[in-house]
């Protein structure tokens, strides 16, 4: 029984991290905590179920194309709104109004446009379990946490090991001496973008297996969001630590506490640990924020 | 009492034809332009920023339901103490998370909306779980909101441009400078998130004495969204846009009845565009003014700026 609870926390928590991840990198560079996240993932997984139903495309095919269809949507915020909103010079406070207005209208619109009706993939999923010691495992729990930790450990050698990693933590650090340096930030800026919608795309679509696909799916967003929080925002490695420990405090909550109060309990950690620990698990800049 | 109210609102409203459904609309943006302007306080003079209003909302309704329903308190007193507990709850929680800056106060809020409005579907015993609390005494008429609505506006009026209300604006345009000339911030935008809390709890109350029957649902995030929304529509900074904003946002969905499924998807393209085009919103750091209007029409007003401009 717990080992098992434990493999589904632990994969909850990979999508979690995925979409953490992306709060996190958009975080570090543009200091402001991106609302409209979560619709990415939305966005994503209904791209997936229309190419697979409309254009009848293997799911591989389908999986691309979500991938591909949060990037894109990610992207186009980023070109069309928030960019225009930072050459204003606004507050920061703005552009997070802004996010969370494109939350509304991108929900909204999936609402209008596939109703509110749940829908699944039109595939045959492996929802077969295998048995492990005394512990029931879902194949699905399993595929999707390679699928997680093969897309983690490249963002990780992405950022850490490349020149755009490396272009991307300059920026994070000092976007003034970046561009003096010759970084060209905006474009780097909307790479992250599309790296962060395509990670979003992959949680999406996963998520979408997992469960079913409904236009408020994206809120799933606010809980990436705790969890990078939890992690410390802006660190990458703290998002995903963040999204285990929230992933399997959810599933234990659940299995063994009350499933009615699992929001209640990872509301009540968020507020607490932000109270002890302002930065979070990983924070950096600590100086800001408490 | 409630009785002798609602013969005098319902004589009053024959005297001028107003029929049922008018009220209605009224009732609510009468609620909405009080939970709105106690946003207004909070985000427009302090930039602070809370996803928590709703929470607030909910801890008013539920107190002055539970006092009416279960103590048979009278509704006035109900009011008073539901608003009030939501202001008590507003500064102990405002006492732990405004030391956070930004963000961070923001996230504690969120979190504390969601945690307030699980908890109410928790508790069946007090509350009714997420089945809802029936059977309220229907208070909430039109004279009696409307004269709510006005009393709000007169106190937040009065609170703006008071010398705390100034020195929440000061705080809003340069904090350190704020605490530099001797203004403790801690403790005026504690203040003002109390105040923006009060009038929530205020809004929540009268939304229960008018459905009469309560769920936690109706105060999830979304409906925080939707305070924020409305205030960034009306203007970040003025009084007279928000309540303005409050009218608009309540009254065009009943307007357009048809295309009420685009309600929310309108209210998100605005708030983006206003964002990108005109940050300060409809209103701007302005308050409404007749002269501004009847100079805006005339031409006049253009003249008189130019004229400053040439002066200065």
């Amino acid at each position: 029984m717990f080992f098992q609870q434990l493999i589904t926390g632990i994969s909850v928590g990979g999508i979690y991290a995925l979409l953490a991840t992306g709060y996190s990198l958009i975080y570090s560079l543009l200091d402001f905590s991106n609302w409209s996240h979560g619709e990415f993932a939305m966005i994503g997984a209904y791209t997936a179920i229309v190419f697979s139903t409309v254009v009848k495309a293997p799911f591989a095919l389908a999986a691309l194309a979500g991938v591909a269809g949060g990037a894109l949507v990610s992207f186009l915020c980023e070109r069309f709104a928030y960019r225009r909103i930072r050459r204003n010079g606004a507050p920061n406070m703005f552009l997070m109004i802004a996010a969370m207005g494109l939350s509304n209208v991108f929900q909204q619109a999936s609402n209008l446009i596939f109703t509110g009706q749940y829908r699944s993939y039109p595939f045959q999923l492996p929802v077969s379990t295998v048995k492990v010691g005394s512990a029931y495992i879902g194949v699905l729990d399993v595929v999707s946490l390679l699928i997680t930790a093969v897309v983690l450990m490249a963002l990780i050698y992405m950022i850490n090991k490349t020149q755009f990693g490396l272009n991307v933590r300059a920026i994070a650090n000092n976007a003034g001496a970046a561009k003096v340096l010759g970084i060209k930030v905006d474009s780097n800026i909307a790479k992250v973008f599309l790296l962060a919608g395509s990670l979003a795309g992959v949680a999406g679509v996963l998520y979408g297996m997992k469960y079913n696909v409904f236009p408020t799916m994206g809120n799933v967003g606010l809980k990436a969001f705790i969890a990078s929080v939890i992690g410390g925002l802006g660190s990458v490695p703290g998002a995903i630590v963040g999204a285990m420990l929230l992933g399997v405090l959810e599933t234990f909550v659940s299995a063994y506490i009350s499933s009615s109060l699992r929001d209640f309990f990872s509301f009540a950690l968020l507020i607490v640990l932000l109270l002890v620990k302002p930065s979070g698990l990983f924070g950096v800049d600590v100086q800001d924020k408490a | 009492m409630i009785e002798l109210f609602n013969n005098i609102n319902a004589s009053f409203c024959s005297l001028f034809g107003i029929n049922s459904y008018l009220q209605g609309v009224i009732i609510m943006v009468c609620i909405n332009v009080i939970a709105v302007l106690g946003m207004s306080v909070l985000t427009g003079f302090t930039r602070l920023f809370s996803f928590g209003n709703a929470g607030f909302m909910s801890i008013g309704a539920y107190a002055t339901a539970i006092l009416t329903v279960r103590y048979h308190v009278n509704f006035l007193l109900a009011i008073l103490l539901g608003a009030c507990f939501a202001g008590l709850i507003a500064f102990l929680l405002g006492s732990i998370t405004l030391r956070l800056k930004g963000d961070y106060f923001l996230i504690t809020c969120l979190g504390f909306g969601e945690c307030v409005r699980v908890l109410f579907n928790y508790t069946k015993n007090l509350t009714g779980g997420s089945a809802g609390f029936p059977g309220i005494p229907n208070f909430s008429n039109m004279l009696f909101s409307v004269i709510c609505a006005i009393l709000a506006f007169f106190i937040a009026w009065r609170f703006i441009h008071s010398k705390y209300g100034r020195n929440l604006v000061s705080i809003r345009e340069n904090e350190v400078a704020a605490e530099a000339v001797g203004i403790n911030a801690f403790r005026a935008k504690r203040m003002s998130f109390v105040f923006s809390a009060i009038y929530a709890g205020w809004a929540g109350a009268l939304y229960a004495g008018y459905l009469m029957y309560i769920v936690p649902a109706s105060f999830n995030l979304a409906k925080s969204c939707e305070l924020i929304t409305t205030t960034v529509i009306g203007g970040l900074g003025s009084l007279t846009g928000s309540v303005i904003g409050a009218i608009l946002v309540t009254v065009l969905p009943e307007v357009f009845r048809s295309m009420s499924n685009f309600r929310m998807l309108f209210y998100g393209l605005a708030v983006v565009l206003i964002i990108m085009f005109r940050p300060q919103g409809l209103y701007g750091y302005k308050e409404f003014s007749l002269k501004r209007l009847i100079g805006f029409f005339t031409g006049k007003n253009k003249k008189a700026k130019a004229e400053g401009k040439e002066g200065a």
